[in-house]
């Protein structure tokens, strides 16, 4: 199957349509030609500097998982599954095998939503396919990694994951780009189906160049007793970054939790989360981390309530721990039902004197305590992740050199 | 062999004086136990001592081990040999206690210390969260038996400590202060804040002093003075003529 009719009149029709959120990227100034890459038979075989940056967001190729899929600029290069119950496949090897994925793709997210849904909609697709099978329970996590190579490019992504009734699935993605790349441009489209009862999590870290822009755009879709967790994790620089995942709980007791933990020191980031709850019993959280020592970072969050004894809760806190940063948050609660259950704490501020100040009493300089006290405020508590996975985020959060005002 | 020195010392906050021309000294070995009412200044004189700059010293100077540490940093005294058990303290997200007492003293013997303190299940939990009241005096415990000060500073340990956990405060507060060794041998001091004297019946004070506006007015032996305090209230002190200050 090839583009399915209406997809491309749709996305050339929103050519140019600025995003509602972000700075406006001018696609012009990017490059869509590409060299295609070599597939290797396992990530094992993968040049050495793209297992490096892969490592880089915390996705150890080499190390136990379910299967791997990794993405060298427009290329797919690996897509293997380890574990029978999970399937792994470029999108397009997909569309072309399975007939029933013209009603999964393009479904949550809008070819025609802003110019960057229209620029992925009109390219060739290219991105994974994640299948977790009907009951299939994954223990480890299956591997992406997902590598901008080129400098000046416009990488186009589109993954679609399904996990089917019953199915457990834990997925960790790296997006990334080696050093020598300063300027790029990621469009990454994202569609989650979780099916009845079936258990997600999804984390994915970003590393990227200080000339690169990022615009993800993600839909999700969870049936009845369906539930994710999403964490998403930007300790690096990047020059502009917009997303708002849009999840709807559609059926009845689905649980979302999001989380998201930001470093920031340049650029403009702009990030949140939107969830629709649809359904009743169900509920969700959306937690947010942001420490900015530079750059703006604009960290929202909305929840829309639409049926009695749905409960959702968010919270957005800031640390600022410089003049040159500016962190502006915007929780949202949209009631639309009685009965609801919805909350929201939000705070920006710098750290804590006294909190500094007790540290310094046992002996630690200023800049141990702040460092000290920013790591432990980026440690947020994941629940639903496997030991290892949780580790991982650990190790990445909690990095020596992530300090107090530079 | 003094310690401690405080002389002449004046110290307020914003436009209000608390100490008032205060002096106390310490020497090597001693532990000395602090009482008066509450809004006294006992607080304050050790937070001062620990160098919090919140407070203005307006006067006078803080000697320690023979320098003048009154205008030194926290961290730099802390380094010197001070060390504090907060009323208090805040917690600290994100901090595993274990942790905290690897980077305070990276030679602690994490293990044992949290043992000592009948403490180990709070390891891995962050640093005074969600702690009670009594949970939190044992956490300073345990971070400054890790420091090993020269000197340490108890603002009132057993307060919100039930009955059994007083007497392992009081084994700890002794360990730090090495009372299991001779008198002459020791080298560590102390001073402690406490309002009912309860702990005194498991550590050992050397000498007690009581504090009124922002000044001492009695010191004496610590059993002398909680026994007139007991009988006269704190005033009774102020008016007492037969404790040499």
């Amino acid at each position: 199957m090839q583009h399915v009719s209406g997809i491309e009149d749709k996305a050339k029709a929103a050519h140019g349509k600025k995003a509602a959120y972000g700075t406006d990227v001018d696609l012009e100034s990017f490059e869509s030609d590409f060299k295609e890459h070599e597939a290797v038979k396992s990530a094992e075989d993968l040049p050495s500097e793209v297992k490096k940056a892969a490592l880089d967001v915390g996705v150890k190729l080499d190390d136990e998982s379910a299967g791997a899929y990794v993405q060298m600029d427009q290329t797919p290069v690996v897509a293997s599954s380890m574990f029978e119950g999970v399937e792994i496949m470029d999108i397009a090897a997909a569309l072309k095998k399975y007939d029933f994925l013209k009603d999964y793709y393009w479904k949550l997210v809008a070819p025609d939503a802003d110019k960057y849904t229209a620029d992925v909609a009109e390219a060739a697709p290219s991105g994974y396919f994640v299948r977790a099978k009907k009951g299939s329970k994954t223990v480890f996590p299956i591997k992406s990694c997902l590598y901008l190579g080129s400098t000046n490019f416009n990488q186009r992504v589109h993954n679609i994951v399904i996990a089917e009734e019953g199915s457990e699935l834990h997925m960790i993605t790296g997006c990334t780009t080696p050093t020598h790349v300063q300027r790029g441009l990621h469009l990454g489209i994202s569609e989650f189906y979780i099916q009845k009862n079936a258990k997600v999590s999804f984390t994915m870290i970003h590393s990227w160049g200080k000339e690169v822009e990022v615009r993800p755009r993600t839909g999700i879709v969870m049936e009845e007793g369906a539930s994710l967790s999403n964490n998403y994790i930007l300790l690096k620089p990047v020059k502009t970054l917009q997303t708002f995942p849009t999840a709807r709980l559609a059926g009845r007791g689905a649980v979302a939790s999001f989380n998201s933990v930001i470093y920031s020191t340049m650029g403009n980031i702009d990030i949140g989360s939107n969830v629709i709850l649809d359904a009743p019993e169900t509920s969700a959280e959306s937690i947010s981390r942001v420490v900015s020592v530079g750059g703006d970072v604009i960290a929202r969050g909305r929840m829309t309530g639409r049926v009695p004894g749905a409960r959702a809760h968010l919270e957005c806190v800031g640390l600022l721990l410089s003049d040159k940063g500016r962190i502006y948050s915007i929780p949202e609660l949209d009631g639309q039902s009685r009965d609801l259950d919805m909350s929201h704490e939000a705070a920006v501020g710098r750290i804590s004197e006294e909190e500094l100040e007790y540290l310094m009493s046992r002996g630690l300089t200023s800049e141990q305590a702040t460092s000290v006290i920013v790591r432990g405020f980026l440690d947020v508590e994941i629940k639903g992740l496997p030991e290892d996975l949780k580790q991982e985020i650990k190790n990445i959060t909690q990095r020596e050199d992530l300090k107090g005002a530079s | 062999m003094r310690l401690l020195e405080i002389e002449d010392l004046s110290v307020s906050i914003g436009s209000k004086q608390v100490l008032k021309n205060f002096n106390l000294r310490i020497n090597k070995g001693e532990t000395h136990a602090l009482f008066g009412p509450n809004g006294t200044g006992k607080t304050t004189l050790l937070n001062v001592i620990a160098g919090i700059p919140r407070y203005t010293v307006d006067g006078g100077r803080i000697v320690f081990k023979g320098q003048d540490v009154t205008r030194m940093s926290m961290d730099e005294r802390a380094r010197l040999g001070i060390g504090m058990a907060f009323q208090r303290p805040p917690a600290i997200r994100g901090l595993r206690l274990k942790d905290l007492i690897k980077i305070i003293n990276p030679q602690a013997d994490a293990q044992a210390i949290l043992k000592k303190m009948d403490f180990e299940a709070f390891a891995e939990r962050d640093v005074n969260r969600g702690f009670s009241g009594g949970e939190v005096k044992r956490s300073e415990m345990v971070q400054l038996l890790a420091q090993q000060p020269d000197f340490v500073m108890l603002d009132e340990p057993d307060s919100g400590v039930d009955l059994e956990n007083i007497k392992l405060i009081g084994e700890a507060i002794n360990a730090l202060t090495q009372k299991d060794q001779r008198p002459s041998y020791r080298t560590k001091s102390g001073v402690i804040i406490t309002h009912f004297g309860h702990i005194l019946e498991y550590m050992k004070a050397d000498r007690a002093h009581v504090m009124l506006g922002g000044s001492i007015v009695c010191s004496g032996n610590p059993g002398e003075i909680l026994a007139q305090i007991k009988r006269s209230g704190y005033e009774g002190c102020a008016g007492c003529s037969t404790c040499p200050v």
